[in-house]
């Protein structure tokens, strides 16, 4: 059957709704506000943008598989703490290690650190994914547990003290350029075209997609689905460590409530970009598309004048809409 | 009063490429039990489907007490007194019994404004239709305490309390024990004195001959004919049921059967109700076929070898040294594949690509460096099997979801082929495709066998199952019940008299 020319336009509107309403409200920010446009405000926006999208990468592989990782936002904390504690400067008065071992090895090598925290949040991760894969435990339920777990252990390791007075070659991440970017942003860059890789070129990735898809097939076609279900987790928790770890940098500084809750932008943005919440689509343009969407709203509210507490509502709303949009892709085909 | 208390006209229901109904009848006297009896796939199902508005008829006519009625919905249907036992329930397991009888007709109290639930009442009621019955369950205790063969008469209180007046049985006994289809007897004789009309389905041919007033048959979408259950003999049932001549086209069997490859020694299921002590064995270039009646567990013992589901006791011996299968990558692994039943379920992938439905189980065996997969070389093994299969596509790129049945059942056969296996089990392996399509299947399979692989081919179709097989096993309520050896003595009569000896 052939298409109406009004049927192709509505098509394509519904499609690709949530890029339009992107370029829709910069457009008009741009030409309404001063300063919207700028070099400055760009790199900015880039910069927020770093770290969610490593948070929300980490996310994509659950999403993915039909499930979700709300330990998210705590083990970003839980990251960012132990980098934290090993980042200190010699000389700062209230360093966390103050005698002992610790005291006189730090502060470590920034990338020992990163690899450092990304393993330890890594096998929190993988008892997540052992439970959700060989116990069966629901995702939404074991996530849930270990969000508490790692609370828990943030608090006893940390005290609740906040974290402070970091060497110059950690917060160097987010104030040093390479070609005009900051590191964390090249780390972001990084990260995406890893998971890229991840999910187009390794059997990993193809397995995680088919246990999307339909488990039961994947099962049958001798799909480790277990091991993967494992390995997502696993891979997930070591993403949001380097986003805790990111976010230190940015900061400054770090307490056990840093990232909280980012993991619910994190499934936000996923959605927004069009990873199927029921499992089996989604690519890493997906995932930053949905980060992008969700900070230019944020940025471009704030330019517009729109007070914070509304911006709230706006994004409620966006989320709303494009999401339906999206869904509908998918229902119609039956 | 009418003399039958409901009576389908001249229904006929076509789905995409097939009639599935072509001008059937049935009458139900008042207060008798009309057995309605055919093959798999025979119509019985759709019919009752298109009585209660599930389906919609193309054409046809209800009469209920003589009286032209349009049902559009099953819950019309109940409100009119037809009701239905489902062959699976479906029921909830997790609250009382009293609520799943009165579910969405709960009784209620007014104060004011506010409705709420009169548990009271409900639950008085329900004691009072199970006692009717002769059931003495307690109202409050959950659905799920009790088993499958008590929650089917729990069903059948809810019809009752309905005031039904027809009431269908739709395989109503296939998880029953002996005593529970006793019970089951003496409920319906019951209701038969109380002038309620009943139409059982079933495939127990000892059943119909103890409950049943008259047999319709019917075959292949059409009316048979009504009889008088007295008048005929399980054999006469059985003949009206398959007399049809083998009108599909088969490939020529010429392929050379070798060596035993694969043996089954007593495997069981740790579900008492699936396949017991079954053996069977299969030789290199042959196509074994296994037949039996919808339910007669040839699914499970299959998805059992396969790994899917787990034995509880047997051994399993390939090229004559015993493998343990406890997934189905150990299957693979020893060399065997298997085209499940329930494509859409099990079978696709439906929102990836055809490459990635195909490449699945091949992703391991070609990477480059041991990590990076060689997409080339898949790409090479996908597209020769898209030529080789004439699998009707624009691109490999294609979401699988959007191809044909029979393409889509193309695409599992390269998955599996992609990965040379010795054995390939093949469960329905043209269930729900066109005709055309069905050949090129059997094709296929014919050239599989050439080429020294060994197929098992579960079907319910009987002229597929005749016209393929080398060598036919029948299995019923979970045992094999007979094998069949010679071509000559294949019959579609043999077969279903070893499909029905329960």
């Amino acid at each position: 059957m052939q298409k109406t020319q009004k049927q192709k336009i509505t098509d394509f509107l519904i499609n690709n709704g949530v890029i339009i309403v992107m370029f829709v409200l910069v457009i008009y920010t741009g030409l309404t506000t001063k300063n919207f446009l700028t070099p400055n405000n760009f790199l900015n926006l880039l910069a927020n943008m770093s770290y969610r999208l490593v948070i929300a990468l980490g996310i994509s592989g659950a999403v993915i598989t039909g499930g979700c990782d709300l330990s998210g936002g705590r083990m970003v904390g839980f990251g960012a703490c132990i980098a934290g504690t090993l980042l200190q400067k010699q000389e700062y008065g209230g360093r966390f290690f103050q005698e002992g071992f610790l005291a006189s090895i730090t502060p470590l090598n920034p990338f020992l650190v990163l690899i450092i925290a990304m393993l330890i949040c890594g096998c929190f991760g993988a008892v997540t994914g052992w439970f959700i894969a060989f116990l069966h435990v629901p995702p939404f339920i074991s996530t849930l547990a270990m969000m508490e777990i790692i609370y828990g252990l943030g608090l006893i390791y940390t005290g609740a003290t906040p974290l402070g007075g970091y060497v110059t070659e950690y917060t160097g991440f987010s104030t040093g350029r390479f070609l005009g970017l900051s590191w964390l942003i090249w780390m972001a860059i990084a990260m995406a075209g890893i998971t890229w890789f991840i999910y187009n070129m390794t059997r990993h990735g193809k397995y995680m997609y088919a246990i999307g898809g339909n488990p039961q097939a994947a099962e049958v076609a001798g799909v480790p689905v277990k091991l993967t279900m494992v390995l997502i987790y696993a891979k997930a928790s070591a993403f949001f460590a380097m986003a805790g770890f990111m976010l230190g940098a940015k900061a400054g500084g770090a307490s056990i409530n840093t990232g909280l809750s980012y993991e619910m932008e994190g499934i936000a943005a996923c959605a927004l970009g069009g990873v199927s919440v029921t499992g089996g689509r989604g690519k890493v343009s997906s995932a930053i598309i949905g980060v992008a969407v969700l900070e230019l709203l944020k940025v471009a509210l704030q330019f517009l004048g729109v007070d914070a507490n509304s911006q709230y509502i706006a994004i409620g709303i966006v989320i709303f809409v494009a999401i339906s949009l999206d869904i509908r892709k998918y229902v119609q085909k039956k | 009063m009418a003399e039958y208390k409901l009576e389908l006209r001249g229904v006929s229901k076509s789905f995409p490429g097939v009639k599935a109904l072509d001008k059937v009848n049935l009458a139900v006297r008042p207060g008798t039990v009309l057995a309605l009896m055919g093959e798999n796939g025979a119509g019985k199902s759709t019919l009752m489907k298109c009585l209660f508005g599930i389906y919609h008829m193309d054409e046809g006519e209800i009469y209920l007490d003589g009286e032209k009625v349009e049902i559009a919905n099953p819950d019309e249907a109940a409100k009119r007194g037809v009701a239905m036992v489902h062959q699976e329930l479906q029921p909830i397991p997790a609250r009382s019994i009293g609520e799943n009888m009165y579910l969405g007709r709960f009784p209620v109290k007014k104060y004011g404004p506010i409705q709420m639930i009169d548990h009271a009442t409900m639950f008085a009621e329900t004691e009072k239709w199970l006692k009717e019955l002769g059931l003495e369950y307690n109202p409050k205790a959950l659905l799920g305490s009790l088993s499958i063969g008590q929650m089917q008469l729990v069903e059948i209180a809810k019809a009752v309390s309905r005031e039904a007046k027809v009431i269908i049985f739709d395989e109503p006994t296939s998880s029953l024990s002996d005593n529970e289809v006793d019970f089951l007897f003496k409920v319906m004789n019951q209701l038969r004195d109380r002038g309620v009309s009943m139409i059982y389905i079933s495939h127990k041919m000892d059943e119909i001959k103890r409950i049943a007033d008259d047999i319709q048959v019917m075959r292949d979408g059409t009316y048979v004919g009504t009889w008088p259950a007295a008048e005929l003999t399980t054999d006469q049932i059985i003949a009206k049921m398959v007399g049809r001549e083998l009108t599909q086209i088969y490939p020529e069997h010429d392929h050379e059967i070798g060596e035993v490859i694969l043996e089954v020694e007593n495997v069981s299921s740790i579900h008492a109700k699936s396949f017991q002590n079954c053996s069977f064995n299969i030789r290199r270039g042959e196509i074994l076929g296994f037949g039996g009646l919808v339910g007669a567990q040839r699914t499970e013992l299959m998805e059992g070898i396969f790994g899917i589901r787990h034995l509880s006791s047997g051994t399993i011996k390939i090229h004559g040294k015993e493998v343990k299968i406890t997934k189905p990558k150990d299957a693979m692994d020893a060399g065997i594949g298997m085209i499940t039943e329930d494509r859409r379920g099990n079978g696709i992938f439906g929102c990836l690509s055809i490459k990635d439905n195909v490449g699945i189980s091949i992703y391991n065996k070609h990477l480059k460096g041991g990590f990076v997969l060689n997409h080339p070389t898949i790409n090479k093994i996908v597209d020769d099997s898209i030529k080789q299969l004439s699998i009707k596509t624009p691109s490999m790129n294609q979401h699988i979801e959007n191809l044909s049945g029979g393409n889509q059942q193309k695409v599992i056969v390269s998955r599996w082929l992609a990965n040379d296996p010795d054995i390939l089990i093949m469960d329905e392996p043209t269930r729900g495709i066109d005709v055309g399509a069905k050949h090129e299947i059997y094709e296929i399979m014919e050239d599989l066998a050439k080429q020294g692989k060994a197929i098992i081919m579960i079907s319910s179709e009987m002229p597929e199952l005749l016209g393929m097989a080398d060598r036919v096993y029948v299995m019923c309520n979970g045992k094999i019940t007979g094998q069949i050896d010679q071509q000559e003595d294949m019959t579609q009569e043999k077969v279903m008299t070893f499909a029905t000896k329960f």
